[in-house]
Parts: C-alpha cells; sequence; structure tokens
C-alpha cells in the first residue's frame, strides 16, 4: 500500500562549523512505516531526529513534512519533576490550548493504554526508570501525533523493561499506525520494532545499508528467537560492523 | 485475655520506641547546652575576678535582669519586633526585586551581562560606608534601615534565582519549543517551576542576611525608634552586661527563626518533588 510520506528528507547535509555531521541523506516515512536506525555512536542519528522534528535547520536540502503533529521521544524520560504523572501527560494539551476535561479524557485514555491508571497522581521521584519511559510516552501520545520521533528512548532501561517497552511500543504502533523514526544502538530491538531499518555510517553520516523487516504488526516477543530473525539480526549486525 | 496483654505490651513498647527516638534527637543538643552554661559558670566563678565578673555574668542573673525584669523585657521584646518588621519587610522588597532582576537576566544573555556586575557590587559593597549617606538621603526611620536590609539580602535571591531560572532542563526547553512556546508560558510553566527550590534557598540564606542588616542598620543609624542594634549598643555602653546577652539571644533567636521559617515553607513548597528538600528524616 502506498501511503502519503508524513517526512520526507531531500538531500538534507549539516555542518556544525567545519564540522560536517552528515552526507546527503535521502528518506522518506510513510504513514505506517515504522523505520529504525541504527549506527555507530557520533555518527550523526540525533542529528537526523533533530532534523526531522525542526529543532534544528539543514545546511542543505530540505526537510518537508506533511503534519506539525510529531512526538519526540527523547534519551531520558525528560519529565517535569514538580508535575503529577497525570499532570505531566497533559502538558502539551496545555500548551495547544486543549480544554481542562479534553485534556483529562485523553490522559485517561493514554495513562490506561500505557498501563500507568494507578499512578496518575504519583510524581516522577516515585518512578521506576520503565514507569518514567511510559509516562514520556504518554504525554507524547496525548495529541495523537502523526509521526514519532524515537531517540535511543530504552537505553539507560535494564534489559526486562527494555523487552517489556519494546513490546508495548510494537503493540502501540499496530494500533495506532503512524509513522515512526527510531534510533538506536541496539540490532535486537531495532529488528523487532522495524517494518524498515536503515544503518548509517561513522561521521560524516551516511545511509549504507536498508533492510525490510517482513514481520506482520502486531508482532509477539517470541519472534525474537525464530531462526529467520536471527538470521536478519545477524545480516543487520553484520552491516553495521561494516559502516562503524 | 493474653492476647490483650500482648497488644498492651506491644503499644508499650511502640510508645517506648517513640520516646527514646524522641530522646536520642533532644538529648545531645541538651547535653550540649548543659555543658556551655556550666563552662560559662566555670568562667564567671573561677576565672574572673569578682570586680570583673561583670563581663560575664552567671546565666540566672541574665534570665533575672534580661527577661523577668519586665521594664527591660518590654524594652528588648519592643526591639525585637521593629527589628523583626524591618528584616521581613527588607526581605519582601529584596525578594520582589532580586527575583525580578533575575527573571529578566534569565530572558537574555547580554541583560544578565549587563546587570550581573551591578548584582555583584551590591554584594560587595561595604554596607557600613552606605550607611551615613543612607541616613543623609532617606533620614533615620524606617526607610533607609530597610534599604540597608535589601542591599544586603538581595544578592542570594538574585544568584539563587538566576541559577534556577537558567538551570531547567534543556531536553524541556526543545519540547516547548516544539509546541511553539512563546517566551512568557516558557518563563511560567518551565523556569519559574523548575527554579522553585533554588529560590526557596535563596530566601533561606536571605532572610538570615535579612536579620543581620536589620540590627547593623539599627545600630549604626543610632537614633529613631530603637530596634534590637540601638538596645545592643546602649547596654553595651551603660555596661549593662545582663541585658546586652538577653538581646544578643532575642537576636540570634530572630535569626533562628528566620532560617527555619523558610526551611519549613520550602519543604512544603517542594519537598515531594525535589530531593534536596525532600524530609531529611523519612520514617
Amino acid at each position: 500500500m502506498a501511503l502519503d510520506p508524513v517526512i520526507a528528507f531531500a538531500e538534507v547535509t549539516k555542518s556544525f562549523g567545519s564540522i560536517d555531521a552528515l552526507d546527503p541523506i535521502r528518506l522518506t516515512i510513510r504513514k505506517g512505516e515504522f523505520v529504525s536506525l541504527v549506527g555507530p555512536s557520533g555518527c550523526g542519528k540525533s542529528t537526523v531526529l533533530r532534523l526531522g522534528s525542526g529543532l534544528i535547520e539543514p545546511t542543505e536540502g530540505t526537510v518537508s513534512r506533511t503534519s506539525d503533529n510529531v512526538g519526540y521521544i527523547f534519551q531520558e524520560p525528560t519529565l517535569m519533576p514538580w508535575r503529577t504523572v497525570e499532570q505531566n501527560v497533559t502538558f502539551l494539551g496545555e500548551l495547544d490550548g486543549m480544554s481542562r476535561q479534553e485534556a483529562r479524557r485523553r490522559a485517561d485514555e493514554v495513562l490506561s493504554l500505557v498501563g500507568l491508571e494507578e499512578f496518575r497522581h504519583h510524581y516522577p521521584l516515585a518512578l521506576s526508570g520503565g514507569m518514567k519511559m511510559r509516562t514520556s510516552i504518554a504525554r507524547s501520545l496525548l495529541l495523537d501525533p502523526d509521526l514519532f520521533l524515537f531517540d535511543e528512548p530504552f537505553g539507560a532501561l535494564d534489559q526486562i523493561s527494555r523487552a517489556r517497552l519494546n513490546a508495548e511500543l510494537c503493540a502501540l504502533f499496530s494500533e495506532r499506525r503512524f509513522a515512526a523514526l527510531f534510533v538506536t544502538h541496539s540490532v535486537d530491538e531495532a529488528v523487532f520494532l522495524a517494518s524498515r531499518l536503515l544503518v548509517m555510517s561513522k561521521r560524516p553520516g551516511r545511509l549504507v545499508a536498508e533492510f525490510e523487516i517482513p514481520y506482520p504488526f502486531p508482532r509477539q516477543p517470541e519472534i525474537r528467537y525464530e531462526p529467520e530473525f536471527a538470521v536478519l539480526a545477524g545480516q543487520v549486525a553484520a552491516a553495521l560492523a561494516e559502516a562503524s | 485475655m493474653s492476647d490483650r496483654v500482648d497488644e498492651t505490651a506491644s503499644a508499650s513498647r511502640l510508645g517506648l520506641a517513640r520516646i527514646r527516638e524522641l530522646l536520642g534527637v533532644a538529648i545531645p543538643p541538651a547535653l550540649v547546652a548543659l555543658g556551655i552554661i556550666l563552662l560559662w559558670y566555670g568562667i564567671t566563678h573561677f576565672v574572673l575576678e569578682p570586680d570583673r565578673r561583670f563581663l560575664l555574668p552567671p546565666p540566672h542573673e541574665i534570665v533575672q535582669e534580661g527577661i523577668l525584669d519586665g521594664e527591660v523585657l518590654a524594652e528588648i521584646l519592643g526591639g525585637l519586633y521593629r527589628t523583626a518588621m524591618v528584616a521581613g519587610l527588607g526581605l519582601v522588597i529584596a525578594f520582589a526585586l532580586g527575583f525580578s532582576m533575575a527573571l529578566v537576566m534569565s530572558q537574555a544573555k547580554w541583560i544578565e551581562r549587563s546587570l550581573y556586575p551591578w548584582a555583584v557590587v551590591c554584594q560587595t559593597v561595604p554596607i557600613l560606608a552606605l550607611v551615613p549617606l543612607l541616613g543623609f538621603w532617606f533620614g533615620f526611620g524606617l526607610m533607609s534601615r530597610v534599604t540597608v536590609c535589601v542591599i544586603i539580602a538581595l544578592f542570594p535571591i538574585i544568584i539563587n534565582s538566576l541559577t534556577g531560572l537558567q538551570g531547567a532542563d534543556p531536553r524541556l526547553h526543545d519540547l516547548l519549543t516544539l509546541h511553539n512556546a512563546g517566551r512568557w508560558t516558557r518563563a511560567l510553566k518551565l523556569q519559574v517551576p523548575a527554579a522553585r527550590p533554588l529560590i526557596f534557598t535563596g530566601l533561606r540564606t536571605s532572610a538570615g542576611l535579612s536579620v543581620i542588616g536589620a540590627i547593623v542598620g539599627d545600630f549604626f543609624f543610632g537614633r529613631g525608634q530603637p530596634g534590637l542594634g540601638i538596645l545592643l549598643d546602649r547596654y553595651s555602653r551603660r555596661l549593662r552586661s545582663e541585658e546586652l546577652l538577653a538581646a544578643v539571644i532575642a537576636a540570634c533567636l530572630l535569626g533562628v527563626v528566620a532560617f527555619w521559617i523558610f526551611g519549613v515553607l520550602g519543604r512544603r513548597a517542594v519537598g515531594h518533588w525535589d530531593p534536596s528538600w525532600a524530609d531529611e528524616k523519612k520514617n
């Protein structure tokens, strides 16, 4: 199915002073596509996300989006410690001028989606790392974005929480079918989540390999232990090793 | 039957544990106080010759002449009241001024660069050098006294508020940028709430300084209705050491209370989310 592109990078480069962070990037993500981006440290993956969100402007080329409704998930949960879980989740509604009742209603919905209804009145100080990250995702979900940008969101979590959040995010994507660009260091995570996977070379970052991940959504966590999954992951790891 | 006995026993054990805990908190400082009082009596009776005993009269005489004597007590309480008013008013003005300055400075680097040196000047200016000038300009009443407090208390409020306002998580700033938040929304929803713990730290420091300012100002203006500063000066000139020490104790209490009030307010306001203000003793 050829759905509309949500974001398109056309020959985008970025330099910081005399340092070239990116070689020309050409990349289109359509609605319902989950694109994972793996690459060695410092290759410019985060730069791609910041360009995609509009936080920074490209040096050359253009980034075009068909929607301004973008959810950005940072490396850290980046919650406001003085707000409760619920108040953190309604925050973007406040910024966008949503009515209080509407924000509360949607907060109910997304909090139950990430399984945090019981913790709505807790402060982030009292939450585990995984719960904080769920709150962070719920905060973005409130506005039901058309495009999600993930900047290594689960890197700081332990393996068990990480696997659980992978499964939850995959279920969420299966249901909502937004467009997603997910940056990570973990090959396993990248393959599990993606419909399409890109490998980036070391600086200046360049897209050097592309994989279609054929598993249909929704996906069960057990697919990680299937032989084809291992073969795919092995190919990605090899491409990554070559790019580093 | 035996159940009930057990219950009572465990209840009284619980009561005992609580009492023991309270005693554990209260006894060590009480012992220190007792030690100081003993040392004090020792110096008064064994170190000082009788004709020099007025330098450090024994504690009971201070209680007798400084606190139980109605006239002196009224004088000291009056002074305490006036000094507390001056310090309080000075702190309120210093906060309004200092916080506004910090807020403006946090909005642009060039404003910060223009104002910062002047904030430092008000921290380093020898306040005694200004006292005659302030008296000259504003007279020797409330106005000059409050001005001294403001000058002394301003800097910690500016510097703490500014650090807090600038210290908000840069990724939260990104989040607000992504949602087109204006300067005002950013200040109100992110910078000011994030700055609250440090604002209270500044207030707590400045509350003590404002008390010092009120006493020092009063002491050196030396005119007008007597606050603790004038009383300290008066008692020392007249060699009334009992009254002098009573006034010193009143001044110390005022400083401690000012510090304590803002400690409590800070814990109430941000203790539930800021680790540095959380209750030190979590049961």
